[in-house]
């Protein structure tokens, strides 16, 4: 177990470094100066000059390299060549607004895709079945982005029940502010016991959060409806029944317990590509997080922050990965990794 | 009855596939999928005598019907420079028709070749192959895809390099997992004892041999490729204005969607439907292959 974690965490090292290789020599192909963009709109040369020996864009594209990943192996990620702040500070600062969406998205999606694959695997190829098939396979279709701006449509501009933007209210954030202390509204407003402020944040999260959770439910749902439609085949499940335990207790218990493996598999791959899957919900929301930041640094061309934000979410997605297989031997005593 | 060969050395699966075909049409949602994406090609195909403006579908402005809601005349209304968004999300089938195919063709340029040359080898240049090819599944291929353009540069010739970067792995191992078992069969090792050259073996008689499930596999990736394309097209990363985009048009409709809420609403909605469609298709034909499930599914 030891070995494998060592050989997975190497293989994650040559993973990262083959990443920084790739969006390095794309970032630097690219005709753009970035002295230039450092300096802001209209530089003198002989500034654009100093600029480029000061930050080494003077140095063959290897020895840049190099340079890049001796501060990479230091933490430092460089600073952004608009802002001229640390792209570390810049991430960490917009990470809370992400991973809160994340992980009320990745709860709905498993707490709607898993009984929805339940029911779909016990009413197979029946009506029932069939439009739970439909629905996932429908929410794997849609473009995330799309689907915010209908949910927008519908809840904001003709229900007018939640809100279209941002984190909280502004005039709510204003009247009793949210002390910064995770990051996550949610948390900080609980502990504070800040009730307005919850209320408001929990209605901010509502849409973001079910548009970034769809993509995820679909893919959950038909995981689940696979394996238990496997595992329902099994002896087990026919002694069970024999010997009178409820239909409940059999597709909820007895079977889910074992077709859970692969589903936990697919909903961490979920969390991870929600990652990206939140740049689009992120636009559209208004919502201040990684995936603003983001694009943002691509319309300004701010590469530091382009490649430093890529190699983190890499780093996140294959660490996800691992900790979910590490997880699955752990509870599975089926599992061996070797 | 097993696999037979016919005269040129290939297996002869023609039969076989026609009972897939079969039993994917078996059911009615597929059926509706491989519908929709004949339309759709046919649409594409047919673009400039379907569409009602035709010019306005290429990108020409009508200002004076600027933002129009659905009428007669407009069924999806017009959007900011008075273009009919009916006629642009038609011709937008053709850009997302080709430019899908267009990633499907580098894709397989790239991972067909790079499959045999692994599956065929074997040894240490599969060993190089297959743990790059790993390497690139490792990240999160929407944003590889996504830091690509970024760092190169946003139209639509580099998206479809992007796109493609990280999918060719797919094809690679696809490839290399048929190549290792049809290596071992007889007639490449007649073709072998007659003096045919490596080369030769490899692309006259194992690549004919693996084209059906590339060209499966292909179809299937359709509609993931068309959406992650109009996703990059969202972001402003993939077909530039005014060529009509999808995800472009879905962007462009932001601005005014909560009054004019038509823009948006329908472009999405034609991405919607084209990669519902591909997926329906997907699981029919994934359903019908997969021997497992196809028990499961002549029983009832």
């Amino acid at each position: 177990m030891v070995r494998y974690v060592i050989r997975r965490l190497m293989w994650l090292v040559l993973v990262l470094l083959g990443l920084c290789a790739i969006t390095f020599i794309l970032s630097r192909i690219v005709p753009s100066d970035p002295a230039a963009c450092y300096l802001g709109p209209r530089p003198r040369p002989e500034q654009v000059e100093k600029v480029r020996v000061q930050l080494g864009f003077d140095k063959p594209l290897y020895i840049q390299f190099a340079y890049y990943l001796r501060d990479l192996s230091h933490g430092d990620l460089g600073e952004s060549l608009r802002t001229h702040r640390p792209v570390l500070q810049g991430i960490w600062e917009h990470l809370p607004a992400s991973l809160e969406l994340m992980i009320i998205g990745i709860f709905i999606a498993l707490l709607v895709g898993i009984p929805l694959g339940v029911i779909s695997a016990k009413k197979e190829n029946t009506a029932v079945d069939h439009l739970s098939r439909l629905f996932s396979v429908a929410n794997v279709s849609m473009p995330a982005f799309w689907l915010a701006m209908i949910f927008q449509i519908v809840f904001f501009r003709w229900l007018e029940i939640l809100p279209i933007m941002g984190r909280i209210d502004t005039v709510v954030s204003l009247v009793s502010p949210v002390k910064d202390i995770t990051g996550f509204y949610t948390l900080d407003t609980l502990i504070t016991g800040n009730w307005t402020a919850l209320r408001s944040a929990l209605s901010h999260l509502v849409l973001p959060s079910l548009s970034l959770a769809a993509y995820s439910t679909g893919l959950i749902a038909r995981m689940t409806r696979s394996t238990m439609l496997e595992v329902l085949r099994e002896d087990y499940i026919t002694t069970a029944r024999a010997i009178g335990v409820s239909e409940g207790e059999i597709l909820f218990i007895q079977a889910l317990r074992n077709a859970l493996g692969p589903t936990l598999t697919t909903a961490g791959l979920c969390f991870a590509y929600m990652l990206t899957g939140t740049f689009f919900v992120e636009i559209i929301f208004s919502w201040p997080g990684l995936g603003t930041y983001t694009t943002n640094a691509i319309f300004l061309n701010d590469y530091p922050v382009i490649m430093g934000v890529t190699i983190l979410m890499a780093m996140f997605y294959v660490a996800v990965n691992l900790l979910v297989d590490l997880l699955l031997a752990v509870a599975d005593p089926r599992i061996r990794l070797g | 009855m097993g696999i037979q060969k016919n005269r040129k050395g290939r297996l002869n699966r023609g039969r076989e596939y026609w009972r897939g075909m079969n039993l994917v049409l078996k059911n009615p949602l597929t059926t509706f999928g491989l519908g929709v994406i004949i339309l759709l090609i046919a649409t594409a195909f047919l673009a400039p005598y379907l569409a009602p403006y035709p010019d306005q579908g290429r990108g020409l402005s009508n200002l004076k019907e600027r933002l129009v809601s659905p009428n007669l005349k407009h069924p999806f209304g017009t959007d900011n420079l008075g273009r009919d968004i009916l006629s642009r999300i038609i011709f937008g089938a053709r850009i997302s028709l080709k430019a899908a195919i267009a990633v499907v063709l580098i894709v397989i340029a790239i991972g067909v070749p790079l499959g045999l040359i692994a599956g065929y080898f074997g040894g240490k240049i599969d060993e190089i192959i297959m743990r790059f090819a790993d390497m690139i599944l490792a990240f999160p291929s929407l944003l590889l895809a996504i830091a690509i353009v970024a760092s190169m540069g946003p139209n639509l010739l580099n998206a479809l390099i992007a796109v493609s970067i990280p999918w060719w792995p797919w094809y690679t191992r696809l490839v290399r997992s048929q190549v290792v078992s049809l290596k071992e069969m007889q007639f490449v090792e007649s073709a072998r004892a007659i003096g045919a050259s490596n080369l030769r073996i490899m692309f006259r008689h194992i690549l004919p041999n693996c084209l059906s499930p590339i060209i499966v596999q292909a179809t299937l990736d359709m509609g993931y490729i068309i959406l992650f394309l109009s996703s990059l097209g969202f972001l402003g990363l993939g077909t530039q204005p005014p060529a009509a985009d999808w995800g472009v048009m879905v962007s462009d409709g932001r601005e005014f969607f909560l009054e004019q809420w038509w823009i948006s609403t329908f472009s999405g909605a034609a991405i919607f439907v084209t990669v519902f469609a591909f997926n329906l298709l997907g699981d029919g034909a994934r359903e019908a292959l997969d021997p497992k499930i196809r028990w499961r599914f002549q029983r009832t």
